[in-house]
């Protein structure tokens, strides 16, 4: 497919029913951190952005959000594609942006440079879809607050060594700050802004 | 062409931009527990009042796979229930429960049912007023900054008066309670009876209120807790007598008046509750006795 018709397929095949199997998946996920979720729809994005970041996207982005991409991602098809398939803008600035995609090995910005809510609106804050390499065989992190009944372990490739400082500090705003979808291949994992993360000794 | 295919509703009533909207502020509820999200509330083919913020929660979240259940009062057979599980059976050909344990989405008005809810499953509360604070200051930018600064002293000093006037703490429905040691929260006109239900409970409870067009949520494994003194504990309601039908104790009964002359029964609130019990063999003082009747 060339890149001028790239923009216009591989949206969902069916869109009622795979997007809200995406979006139980992804409330299950962030009602629950640390477990892992499967997301099995259809969609192909324009490339680097993998099908289930794509899904995520469909799921969640219209009119009504704009959307930050990576430098990367941004001179890739995928603005027309989202354009088209969701009718979303871009963002120019972090700030603006309702939803941010942060591809497999690109860098991860800071979470303070994107939109944290006010304290009277902490809602108004920008949700991250970053896509990772792996859930497992990385640093061991655990997971407790709100959702987790006493400590999930994840231990995800692909995340910065800084991500526990910048989870942290992102921790210590709330009630504002951003919240986290976590995408390895068709996995995905939630960690909203309640989450708190400790480094485990390996 | 057939005429069947021409005036269908989409999956669920709503339309698909309007999920997207509802599911956006579900999972920005989720991760701030306790507190309102603001999301634009449609209108819907009933009225203000009958659930339009529950039913459009449940509709954003709801899949052909999914067993829905619906009470109102805890009851499966009340008109608000009724109405609204005819209503998802027709526009999301859902499969429908009145088993608390079978069902994946329950929609309440105003209780919690008595059997613990599990992991799998999703409770969805209809909400007339969502914010705790608004009969102690009406106006919504006052209570939104008491919120961000965390000031819930308000709150205390009108429990406090609670007790000044009656000896004890006099709110008997939508106690306030705080969540995950942040936010004040109103968990709908709920029994305080069933407050305790909420502390880390396994399931998502989600909270949908259509006038005042706002959601929010408590995660499960999530600290719900009911506010209070030292020296007034927050207590629940107690009944003197177990369920007339059933015989069951530590629940919560409803008052039926029987006749003109002052007779009366209490019967457990929630239906299915009593249904199981009786099935299993449980009896009351005025159940109903087959082998008598015969």
């Amino acid at each position: 497919m060339s890149l001028d018709t790239l923009a216009f397929a591989g949206g969902f095949q069916k869109p009622v029913f795979e997007a809200q199997a995406v979006f139980r998946t992804l409330m299950d996920c962030m009602a629950r951190p640390g477990t892992i979720g499967d997301i099995a729809a259809t969609v192909t994005p324009p490339r680097p952005l993998t099908p289930a970041a794509g899904a995520v996207a469909l799921t969640l982005c219209d009119h009504d959000t704009s959307i930050w991409l990576t430098p990367a991602l941004a001179a890739s098809a995928l603005p027309g594609w989202l354009a088209f398939n969701a009718g979303a803008a871009i963002a120019d600035e972090r700030q603006n942006a309702r939803f941010a995609f942060i591809e497999k090995g690109a860098m991860l910005p800071n979470f303070c440079l994107f939109a944290q809510g006010t304290q009277e609106y902490p809602d108004r804050s920008t949700t991250l879809v970053v896509e990772i390499e792996s859930f497992e065989g990385g640093r061991p992190l655990a997971l407790t607050g709100p959702g987790i009944r006493t400590e999930e372990g994840i231990a995800p490739v692909g995340l910065p060594d800084m991500f526990p400082q910048f989870w942290a500090e992102n921790r210590q705003k709330f009630p504002r700050g951003v919240d986290l979808i976590l995408v390895a291949g068709d996995r995905v994992l939630c960690l909203p802004r309640t989450t708190i993360i400790s480094v485990k000794e390996a | 062409m057939n005429t069947t295919d021409l005036a269908t509703y989409n999956f669920a009533y709503l339309d698909e931009q309007t999920k997207r909207m509802i599911r956006r502020a579900i999972l920005k509820a989720i991760a701030i527990p306790g507190y309102q999200v603001p999301f634009a509330s449609r209108e819907m083919p009933m009225p203000y009042g009958w659930g339009t913020g529950g039913v459009q929660v449940t509709a954003a979240i709801l899949g052909p796979d999914d067993v829905l259940k619906v009470i109102d009062q805890g009851a499966d057979d009340t008109t608000n229930a009724v109405s609204i599980r005819a209503f998802f059976q027709k526009v999301a050909n859902v499969a429908v429960t009145t088993k608390t344990r079978e069902a994946t989405i329950i929609q309440t008005r105003h209780r919690i049912p008595e059997e613990k809810l599990t992991a799998g499953q999703t409770l969805v509360y209809q909400v007339p007023i969502p914010e705790p604070l608004r009969f102690l200051e009406p106006r919504e930018t006052e209570t939104r900054k008491m919120h961000a600064l965390e000031e819930y002293g308000l709150m205390h000093v009108k429990l406090y008066e609670d007790i000044a006037k009656n000896g004890h703490i006099a709110t008997t429905y939508a106690y306030p309670v705080k969540v995950e040691g942040r936010y004040v929260m109103d968990p709908s006109p709920t029994p305080k009876f069933d407050n305790p239900k909420m502390h880390r409970s396994e399931a998502l409870q989600l909270f949908g209120a259509g006038r005042e067009k706002r959601i929010y949520a408590v995660p499960p494994y999530t600290d719900v807790v009911s506010l209070d003194f030292e020296d007034h504990p927050f207590e629940i309601q107690t009944f003197d007598k177990p369920c007339a039908l059933c015989g069951a104790k530590n629940v919560y009964l409803d008052e039926v008046v029987l006749d003109d002359r002052g007779g009366r029964m209490f019967v457990c609130s929630d239906t299915d509750h009593c249904e199981d019990r009786c099935a299993n063999g449980h009896r009351g003082h005025l159940a109903y006795n087959k082998e008598a009747a015969e």
